[in-house]
């Protein structure tokens, strides 16, 4: 990380810095996994600026994305889950890997470089996902609920950002499953519609 | 001289907290809407918010900002952290949030009386007072 704030060669720009900054930070675990291999090999080259800040964007999006599927993976595992549940979770876990490969396309087709899962024992230590609070199906239910929600908003949040338009299509229909997947949640915990109109996003 | 007062009074309404703020809403917004990318207590995302208040911007450790951000010379407060969430591309241009997802005013008076409560606790970032490296 600290290389990645050193190594003026590689950085042309602020922005291009900062891009470059973050696409370290979220590829700490790759960088870990190829330790001994140069950061300048390794660093995103992104086109120009714009293209830069989509890939960016895109990274933050399938962190969280990693970070859902490890959620339902664990959730799954936890045998706290009846059957139908169960299928629900697996089934969501697996839209999650398409969004994973659908974004990893999408960071590679711009020339950036995909940010790398955390391993699993990471994801079960981060307060965050407070794995240990877990002790019922409720739980992780409303576990996932949340983590769908933080993601739907993230991305109505970054969705006006992206410089390529074609990309806020893509972050339509994946904010458009997860919609689906927070209102089952909602649904399975027993919670009311929302009330008020337009109750995603700001 | 009228607009003038009137900007002051939307001044001082910005910096002291609002008699009307609501912490609790302020935390449902934060949960939903921040939570995808923070958390008080670990860098994911985005930074950290522990000791927030105080802090120069840019400064918990472990987290690799963008240039602009970390050279901005911003001290967090309630007054900066209305502009910064009202628009952070506004405030900070070339910084790596982009998002805007408080453009209510009334969402930023909860968000940020939330914060003053949540992010108390051990200081890491860099003080206000602290001399830029
Ligand atoms: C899509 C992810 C994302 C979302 C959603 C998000 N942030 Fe951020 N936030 C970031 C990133 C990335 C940075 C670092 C910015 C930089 O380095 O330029 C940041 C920085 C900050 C900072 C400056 C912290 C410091 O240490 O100087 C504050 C304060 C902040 N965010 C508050 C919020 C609040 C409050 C919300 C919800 C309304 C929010 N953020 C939503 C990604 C996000």
């Amino acid at each position: 990380m600290t290389e990645a704030n050193t190594d003026h060669a590689l950085i042309a720009s602020p922005q291009r810095r900062a891009l470059l900054a973050r696409t370290a930070m979220l590829s700490t675990t790759a960088m870990a996994l190829l330790s001994g291999v140069s950061l300048r090999s390794l660093a995103a080259t992104p086109r120009d600026e714009q293209t830069g800040s989509d890939v960016a964007i895109l990274n933050v999006a399938l962190g969280l994305e990693h970070e859902g599927i490890a959620a339902y993976e664990i959730g799954a595992g936890t045998g706290l889950l009846s059957k139908p549940l169960l299928s629900v979770a697996v089934l969501f876990k697996g839209h999650h890997e398409g969004h994973r490969e659908v974004l990893a396309g999408a960071i590679e087709k711009l020339g950036g470089t995909p940010v790398q899962p955390r391993s699993l024992a990471e994801y079960k230590a981060s307060s965050k996902l407070d794995i240990g609070s877990i002790a019922t199906a409720e739980d992780i239910l409303r576990l996932a609920q949340r983590l769908e929600l933080g993601a739907i908003n993230a991305y109505l949040g970054v969705m006006p950002s992206f410089a390529d338009r074609s990309l806020s299509k893509v972050a339509g229909r994946l904010i458009a499953d997860e919609t689906l997947h927070y209102t089952v949640l909602s649904q399975s915990l027993g919670q009311p519609l929302p009330q008020n109109t337009l109750s995603f996003g700001a | 001289m009228r607009l003038s007062l009137l900007a002051a009074v939307i001044a001082l309404a910005c910096v002291t907290a609002a008699p009307g703020a609501d912490p609790a809403r302020g935390k449902a917004l934060y949960d939903a809407r921040c939570g995808g990318c923070h958390t008080i207590a670990e860098n994911g995302p985005g930074p950290r918010h522990q000791g927030l208040f105080g802090c120069r911007a840019g400064t918990q450790p472990g987290y690799a900002y963008s240039e602009a951000l970390r050279v901005s010379g911003i001290v967090w407060n309630d007054a900066m952290l209305d502009r910064w969430l009202a628009d952070p591309n506004a405030l900070v241009p070339g910084n790596a949030m982009v998002v805007q997802l408080a453009p209510l005013a009334t969402e930023r008076v909860d968000l940020i009386a939330f914060l003053r409560t949540a992010a108390q606790g051990p200081r890491t970032c860099r003080r206000s007072n602290a001399p830029t490296p």
